[in-house]
């Protein structure tokens, strides 16, 4: 298969690289989740490839592990990565390609007109904005993401009644609080420093009596979106010959 | 039968299929779907141990001296379960009908268990057709494959009105296993391709059916296991569980199987090779010999254990007691072998 190299994986350059915006379109693209995986495209490898000009346009190209990828997530990272590039001020103009694709001629034609979901696959769907999917997974993110760091502070000696009795400024600072953060900003779940540390997939705080349930919940949502997100790996890695994902686990 | 450590096992394949995706079979127009289907399927088996890998030509197309090695001689499987899949869209005579694995199914007298398949698409000559089927192969089961195209549709639910009919000649039949493909699909484009609440509705408003769930939703086990364990007549399906992750990533099989048998336990899940995608005996002998990595890890410490009955059931009796075949005496269980599924576990969970 013809695929551009990878732009981290020693590939070659382009030949009139612009650093600057360069790096900054990655940066901009690290923002992009894949909303099934809860993970930035850029480290999944989904991002082929990122051509710039002297003039500010961008040119994106996405890859996934397989030709069969479901296209509503398929076209909600490619519109994303479409929207994260355009927010730059130093981008002209963006052109984002999903490549070897089974709908990748109409997510990327419908990309190119800046329309949405609906705009790609007229009359087979009447959801453009994907809102509803995206917010299913933004829950799962969630419930998975915060127990990760309830389980930290009862593994360091914290009883069920104090965890729950915690607020988001009692929680130590990390990758974790930050996406939880953004999350519950997203799902419109109060997220202000005197807000609960821990909340349902509802948004209602977490009760002593509730956690079992919310942890085994949680430790479930985890191991699957653990799973896809290996299976993934491992499919994008066969199909495109690519070196070990350092995220890989070894047999 | 299986021989693993000294031990005999019976063997059954809840999953598997013998189909022709070969160039010579691609519908002239779909070409790209169904050289993308097999080449997909294809990606899989390199999930396996690379000893067991074929050329893309022979996976398009095995032979019947394939099969029966792989399956019977090296695979020791005693009964396999054949599903019919299709796909007439993109194949000319189909991927898998029931048709080529009944020509197969008569030359090995007791080794191979038809299934047939229905879609409610096809209303009356549905019906029509899944009766003669039944009493040409003597259904006990079928595969339902709700994402298959069918002229325009790009699939259906369990849980559509026009199943209904269906359900009762089912039951009319004696067709009581009805495995469900819930896993990797390209339908439907606006919803939650992986959704299984379809199932949740089936199951319930048709206890006397058994609903094997095939790739136990995955990518969406989470939304399958929260189903099953309020629903008594659902059971997972391991095709693709065992072949897609045991080899390529161990630590997550560890725990998906730790999730499966807390939530849907050990004697509601059945193994399916999904031959030909992976071959069984690789499986077989691995699952055998399988246990948590680091058994007394923390990460693996929540789970039930699953012991040397456990996995009987699961590689045979399960399925044996579902499809009504006969285990000899020697390779059965004690009645109360076993660890029950963690029950009251799931139900303070569910009622919490």
């Amino acid at each position: 298969m013809n695929t551009p190299a990878a732009f981290r994986e020693g590939g070659p350059q382009p030949a009139r690289a612009e650093p600057v915006l360069r790096e900054r379109v990655l940066a901009a693209l690290d923002g992009v989740i894949d909303p099934e995986l809860d993970e930035p495209i850029t480290t999944l490898r989904f991002v082929s490839s990122v051509d710039v000009t002297a003039g500010g346009d961008v040119e994106v190209m996405l890859r996934l592990p397989t030709p069969q990828c479901a296209p509503n997530f398929a076209f909600l990272m490619a519109a994303d990565a479409r929207d994260a590039v355009r927010r730059l001020p130093e981008v002209r103009g963006v052109m984002v390609h999903l490549e070897d694709h089974y709908t990748g001629h109409e997510i990327n034609a419908a990309l190119a007109r800046g329309e949405g979901f609906t705009g790609a696959f007229p009359g087979e769907t009447d959801d453009d904005d994907l809102g509803a999917l995206r917010e299913l997974f933004q829950r799962k993110a969630l419930i998975a993401r915060q127990a990760r760091i309830c389980k930290m502070l009862l593994d360091s000696g914290a009883g069920a009644e104090e965890v729950v009795a915690l607020s988001v400024a009692d929680l130590p600072d990390g990758p974790d609080i930050q996406r939880c953060l953004t999350l519950r900003a997203e799902l419109g779940i109060a997220c202000e420093p005197r807000s609960p540390a821990f909340v349902l997939p509802s948004g209602e705080p977490l009760t002593a009596g509730g956690l079992v349930r919310w942890l085994r919940m949680a430790r479930l949502v985890a191991t699957s979106l653990e799973a896809n997100g290996g299976i993934c790996r491992s499919l994008l890695q066969a199909r495109h010959d690519l070196a070990t994902d350092p995220e890989e686990e070894g047999p | 039968m299986y021989e693993h450590n000294g031990e005999k096992y019976f063997i059954v394949d809840g999953h598997c299929h013998f189909w022709d995706a070969s160039p010579a079979n691609w519908v002239k127009g779909h070409e790209q779907y169904a050289k993308g289907w097999i080449e997909c399927f294809h990606a899989y088996m390199g999930l396996g141990p690379p000893e067991t890998h074929w050329p893309l030509e022979k996976f398009q197309k095995y032979s019947e001296q394939d099969f029966v090695h792989d399956m019977f001689e090296e695979g020791g499987i005693d009964v396999a379960v054949m599903q019919s899949t299709y796909l007439k869209e993109w194949y000319t005579t189909g991927f898998n009908t029931a048709e080529e694995n009944g020509r197969l199914a008569a030359k090995y007298p007791g080794k191979l268990i038809v299934n047939g398949r229905w879609d409610p698409r096809e209303g009356e000559a549905g019906l029509d057709e899944l009766r003669a089927d039944a009493e040409k192969y003597q259904l006990r089961g079928v595969k339902l494959y709700t994402a298959e195209w069918h002229n325009g549709s790009r699939g259906w639910r369990l849980d559509d009105d026009a199943c209904e009919p269906f359900y009762a000649a089912c039951k009319e039949l004696g067709i009581t296993n009805i495995h469900v493909h819930k896993g990797p699909t390209i339908w439907p484009l606006d919803k939650d391709a992986f959704d299984p609440r379809d199932v949740d509705q089936a199951a319930t408003d048709h206890p006397e059916l058994n609903f094997i769930i095939e790739h136990v939703g995955l990518p969406r086990i989470e939304d399958f296991c929260f189903m099953a364990t309020q629903e008594p007549n659902v059971y997972a399906g391991l095709s693709v569980v065992i072949g897609g992750l045991m080899h390529a990533r161990p630590r997550f099989f560890a725990k998906v199987m730790g999730e499966l048998l807390f939530w849907v336990g050990e004697d509601k899940i059945l193994f399916g090779s999904d031959y030909g995608i992976w071959e069984p005996k690789w499986q077989i002998d691995g699952f055998l010999g399988w246990d948590y990595p680091e058994a007394d890890h923390e990460e693996y410490s929540d789970y039930p254990r699953l012991n040397n009955a456990g996995k009987r059931k699961i590689v045979g009796l399960n399925a044996a007691r579902l499809y009504g075949i006969e285990v000899p005496p020697e390779l059965r269980l004690p009645d109360d072998a076993g660890t029950p599924a963690a029950q009251e576990d799931a139900q303070l969970v569910q009622a919490g």
